[in-house]
């Protein structure tokens, strides 16, 4: 087998770093996203091939047969999900990457730990940081999967001394780590037991957060990822792997900074104030001697069908009720009648960063009518109609007002100032944080009940029969 | 501290700042590709899993490897065909109404 020298892989390392810095840039727009993306990808392709080259590669059909396998598993898993179940595919993906860093890094150490060599030092922290850092990525994104899945429950679960719990197993991890660095000729025990831990912390971490605050936690868990594989690039020494480690630590990071302050908290609140572990809503204004307005879809529809523009507030209920392809086909008739349709998406609107924008587009809904909060917001004044569809806390006006409110603080879409509001919901239930919402009993509310797509599918049919 | 450590931290320091400049300003209305094609590019342990996995170093390091390489190829392909078939349902709006 040829080999190719050293100094030529290494700028073969870098011409695939580049590739994923411009792919990543240009991400930034949907005209160029998608050459970005196969940009990215190439530069994969790139690193994978001169490994392929450049190490003396003894295992040739053991290798092959790991990449096919992992590509295939792959390949099958993008082809098949569905688009609601995207938050649990990428969880399942940063779980991956955590694990094989793990695993690399476990086998570096073993390797010469078995060959009896000494490991430098620092080779022997970043090791540890890798296995650490790889294993909690792991189970604590099964955990997040598990959550979102529903195969367990979404509330959050909390046991006495929680905390210290977490914290002596932090600590129990780092002195094990500590000692197998320090005494290079030590036993495998060690070894295994910081794995053995760091896989019960990822769980531990994961388990107290409840099922509302899991788009932060998977962005978290992103960031994890890619740190994780930069730890594995100081341990084999790989610039390429530092490179895009740093991207995607830095990504997830960002991310759920943005996810953090559309919910009005801080990341630590998330990760350790068990939010929805309390009662329900202390504290907040109850709707006694308040009444509702309920409309029929008759009349809906005689108010969309003149409506100059309709603001759409699409919530995470109508993906659930799978009703994107009905709100697409209303928009159209609103628009034949000569109205303006424009969307206003909630960062927190679906189940992860930018979910709700990726449901709509599988709806063939232009991108280019999808809004954010601070784009949309002074808009709400001059709309004839919003029409609230499945969405609760992002619109509850409390979030201004009410001091009490637990939601308070939250930045939320304005929908109050429109001139009328149609609110399409199931009943009266509270939304996720058991909040009574005063924008149900405003005057300009009319509620619409029902089942979303239903109801929905009522209003196409009424408008066309105008 | 050895210089290669040294240089790596360099590096990690660098493209870290360059992350943040890149992915602040990627539009909402992605975030979602980005994610899972940030996903993607995280699956670049695939490199280190190959050395360990084809070097040769005993059955122990090749079983650790292959499975790496497994799981770091089901991050690669994965993400980046999910994130392409995401991006294909993107589209602007035609032409005036």
């Amino acid at each position: 087998m040829i080999a190719i020298p050293h100094g030529l892989a290494e700028i073969g390392y870098l011409v695939a770093s580049g590739c994923f810095i411009v792919g990543l840039k240009r991400l930034g727009s949907p005209a160029t996203a998608v050459s970005g993306n196969r940009l990215s990808a190439w530069g994969m392709a790139i690193a994978v091939v001169i490994t392929l080259l450049e190490g003396s590669i003894l295992t040739w059909w053991q290798i092959g047969v790991g990449l096919a396998v992992g590509s295939g598993i792959g390949l099958w898993q993008a082809r098949t999900v569905k688009m609601t179940g995207m938050p649990q595919m990428v969880a399942l993906l940063n779980g991956f990457g955590g694990l094989s860093s793990l695993l690399v890094g476990g086998a570096e150490f073993l390797k010469a730990e078995l060959a009896g060599e000494v490991i430098p030092t620092e080779t022997g922290i970043v090791i540890q940081l890798s296995l650490l850092i790889g294993a909690v990525t792991f189970t604590g994104s099964l955990i997040a999967w598990a959550k979102l899945q529903e195969v367990m429950t979404g509330k959050a679960i909390t046991f006495p001394l929680q905390k210290v719990v977490n914290a002596l197993f932090f600590l129990g991890i780092v002195g094990l780590a500590a000692y197998q660095v320090m005494t290079p000729d030590a036993h495998l025990v060690p070894f295994y037991a910081v794995i053995g831990l760091a896989l019960v912390l990822g769980v531990l971490l994961v388990i107290p957060i409840g099922g509302a605050d899991m788009p932060v936690v998977i962005a978290l868990l992103n960031s994890y990822s890619g740190v994780a594989a930069a730890m594995t690039g100081f341990v084999i020494n790989n610039h390429v792997l530092i490179i895009s480690g740093a991207l995607v630590g830095s990504s997830g990071i960002i991310l759920s900074q943005i996810m953090c302050k559309a919910m009005n908290r801080s990341l630590a609140n998330v990760l350790f104030g068990a939010f929805g572990a309390g009662g329900t809503g202390a504290g907040a204004k109850s709707a006694a001697g308040l009444t509702v307005r309920s409309v029929s879809a008759e009349d809906a529809a005689i108010q969309l069908a003149y409506a100059q523009s309709v603001i759409v507030v699409p919530g995470y209920g109508l993906a659930v009720a799978q009703a994107q392809h009905v709100v697409r086909e209303l928009a159209e008739l609103i628009e034949k009648n000569g109205g303006e349709v424009k969307y206003a998406i909630h960062p927190v609107a679906g189940r992860m960063p930018g979910h709700m924008n990726v449901l709509l587009a599988e709806a063939n809904i232009p991108y280019d009518r999808l809004y954010d909060m601070d784009e949309i917001n002074p808009s709400f004044e001059s709309c004839d109609v919003a029409l609230v569809i499945g969405a609760n806390d992002v619109v509850n006006p409390a979030a201004r007002t009410d001091t009490a409110s637990p939601i308070y603080g939250m930045p939320i879409l304005d929908v109050d100032k429109a001139r009328s509001i149609i609110v399409m919901k199931r009943g009266m239930s509270a939304g996720f944080a058991g909040i009574e919402n005063e924008l149900f009993y405003d005057a300009k509310t009319a509620m619409l009940f029902g089942d979303a797509k239903a109801s929905l599918t009522k209003l196409v049919t009424e408008i066309k029969a105008l | 501290m050895s210089e290669g450590i040294m240089i790596g931290i360099v590096i990690f320091t660098l493209a870290t700042f360059l992350g943040i400049e890149l992915i602040g300003r990627v539009p909402p209305t992605l975030h979602t590709p980005l994610m899972s094609g940030s996903n993607a590019v995280s699956g670049i342990t695939v490199v280190g899993a190959l050395v360990v996995a084809g070097g040769g170093y005993g059955w122990i390091s090749t079983v650790f490897g292959i499975g790496a390489v497994i799981f770091a190829m089901m991050n690669v392909v994965g993400g980046y065909a999910v994130t392409n078939r995401m991006l294909q349902m993107f589209r602007k709006d035609e032409g005036a109404k």
